[in-house]
């Protein structure tokens, strides 16, 4: 039982192999990969492995501290930040095999040509919030 | 809802399944009807306690499996009464409590889904609270319970697996430990204490005992910030001495029984450690002999680990480190018993960039909190000449 964020990335990741951006499609498989991606979520909750999912907005602000009595610092967007996080889903399973599994099954999402994107997903485990009880 | 009523409507979870299940229901549709009579006696025996709580709980789920047997019927447009006046099914001679435990824990089962399972038609706790425990949304958990259920809902007396895995299945829930509301070490305690009742198994005894002994030490394992406290540091007047004693003496009723298994031979290293006033009290020797038992009934790379710590104590960091040596640097701690290890052995830079190695392979985050405070500390330390 370890949770899993599954990261999609919209730059940062390694090129995937069907590598059409998504406004080159054509509308129906852009259909069709939405509809992928809602029934791969439907289908974990069906598994019990289903915990959270969320999309984000591509752009947002950088803010720092500026100081006591200040407001804070806030920057950006910046165009070179190599990193932009698009979504994530959270899952809850027996494994690492098995979150290979569904990360495997979820970049496998049809795009141009109704090809599989083979696009990259980061699968990173949550740290457990407690220590095990027989430390 | 009182402590105690909710302590009474759980104990009777398994025996009221049972009934059900002799008059007929299957084994998936009298676990729900039993969830759902659990989930109304937890509403209305606050105000109104019932004179004989189980057969308000038998009349109450029988009344729920009508309900949901008339629904499906009229659903699928079957005939009515095959489905409200049920045969009665074989009436079982073994002990219906053993047979729900060693369905729920089900080899045909992932872990995670014995674990619900159990903790739902065993335990008695409702999907909400085994949601909560194991942070994931209650429709997930409830998903995870049904599929479960379908799963072992064909299983026949002859595949019901064993209790080596209702054993293993208990360990997993003892050391969830506790997040939120539900204390799952607690729940697994209850579990385990009836398992030993019902089968008087000597590894039932000794899983028992070895929970008894780990949850003794509970209240100083960590400050009340969060943080851990390692065995050698823990204030030992805050382990609690009642669940010393009773874990001691169901060990050694189990051990007089001559039939060594892996569970009676950690809680034998756990009694050890009780038994100590301190770290430097604690008899290291038979510590040693007790996890070559363990590494010969399980060869275990993991108690092979635990083994080097204890071999660091009674001869030496040098000895410790010499028992490290053939085992594979990939196992989890690994890196935290080197580091353990070579700080005894006065090697600090090493000691230093193995805590901090260690913190980052940390499974959970007050062990990553307190490996990296150890390797501040061991950095901060001056060399020894």
């Amino acid at each position: 039982m370890v949770k899993y964020l599954l990261l999609k990335h919209y730059r940062g990741a390694p090129a995937p192999v069907n590598d059409v951006p998504m406004d080159r499609w054509t509308p129906q498989e852009v259909s069709d990969h939405i509809q992928f991606m809602n029934d791969f979520a439907a289908r974990l909750e069906e598994t019990g492995e289903f915990v959270d999912g969320q999309a984000l907005a591509p752009e947002g602000l950088w803010v720092r501290y500026d100081g006591e009595g200040r407001p804070p610092v806030t920057d950006g967007p910046f165009a070179e930040t190599k990193d932009l996080i698009a979504g994530w889903m959270v899952i809850d399973v027996d494994d690492q095999q098995r979150a290979v599994e569904l990360a495997g099954e979820l970049s496998a999402a049809p795009g141009a040509g109704g090809k599989p994107i083979h696009e990259w997903l980061e699968l990173r485990p949550f740290l457990e919030a407690t220590p095990p009880a027989d430390e | 809802m009182t402590d105690h009523l909710e302590a009474l409507v759980r104990e009777l979870v398994p025996p009221v399944i049972g009934v059900l299940v002799r008059r007929g229901a299957d084994f998936a549709a009298a676990e729900d009807a039993v969830q759902d009579a659990l989930l109304a006696a937890l509403e209305a025996w606050p105000a109104d306690p019932p004179g004989d709580p189980k057969g308000w709980l038998v009349t109450a789920a029988w009344r729920k499996f009508l309900d949901a047997a008339r629904s499906e019927a009229a659903r699928t447009a079957r005939e009515l009464r095959v489905h409200t006046e049920p045969a009665p099914g074989p009436v079982t001679d073994g002990d219906d409590t053993l047979e729900l435990y060693l369905r729920c824990a089900h080899p045909s089962l992932t872990p995670a889904s014995a674990v619900a399972l159990t903790l739902r038609a065993v335990g008695g706790l409702t999907t909400r609270q085994i949601a909560e425990a194991y942070l994931v949304p209650e429709a997930t958990m409830a998903q995870r319970i049904s599929r479960a259920k379908r799963t072992v809902s064909g299983v026949t007396l002859d595949e019901r697996g064993s209790l080596v895995t209702v054993l293993r299945v208990l360990y997993l829930v003892f050391n969830a430990g506790y997040s939120g509301d539900v204390d799952l070490s607690a729940a697994a305690i209850r579990l385990a204490r009836r398992l030993h009742a019902v089968t008087g198994h000597e590894e039932a005894a000794g899983l028992l005992a070895l929970m008894l002994l780990h949850h003794a030490r509970r209240p100083a394992r960590s400050r009340p910030d969060g943080s851990l406290v390692p065995l050698a540091a823990q204030d030992r007047s805050l382990w609690d001495t009642d669940l010393v004693a009773e874990g001691i003496m169901i060990l050694q009723s189990a051990l007089a029984r001559d039939r060594l298994g892996e569970y009676q031979a950690q809680a034998a290293i756990a009694a050890l450690h009780c038994d100590a006033r301190s770290t430097a009290e604690t008899d290291w020797v038979q510590v040693v002999e007790w996890y070559d038992e363990l590494v010969a009934l399980t060869d275990s790379p993991v108690h092979r680990l635990n083994r080097a710590v204890a071999v660091g104590e009674a001869e030496g960091a040098r000895a410790g480190l010499a028992a490290l040596e053939p085992l594979d640097p990939k196992l989890p701690r690994y890196a935290a018993v080197a580091a353990h290890l070579h700080e005894k052995d006065g090697d600090l830079s090493r000691a230093a960039t193995l805590y901090a190695e260690a913190a980052r392979r940390a499974t959970n985050v007050p062990e990553r909190d307190h490996l990296t405070r150890e390797a501040a500390r061991v950095r901060q330390a001056p060399e020894r000449p």
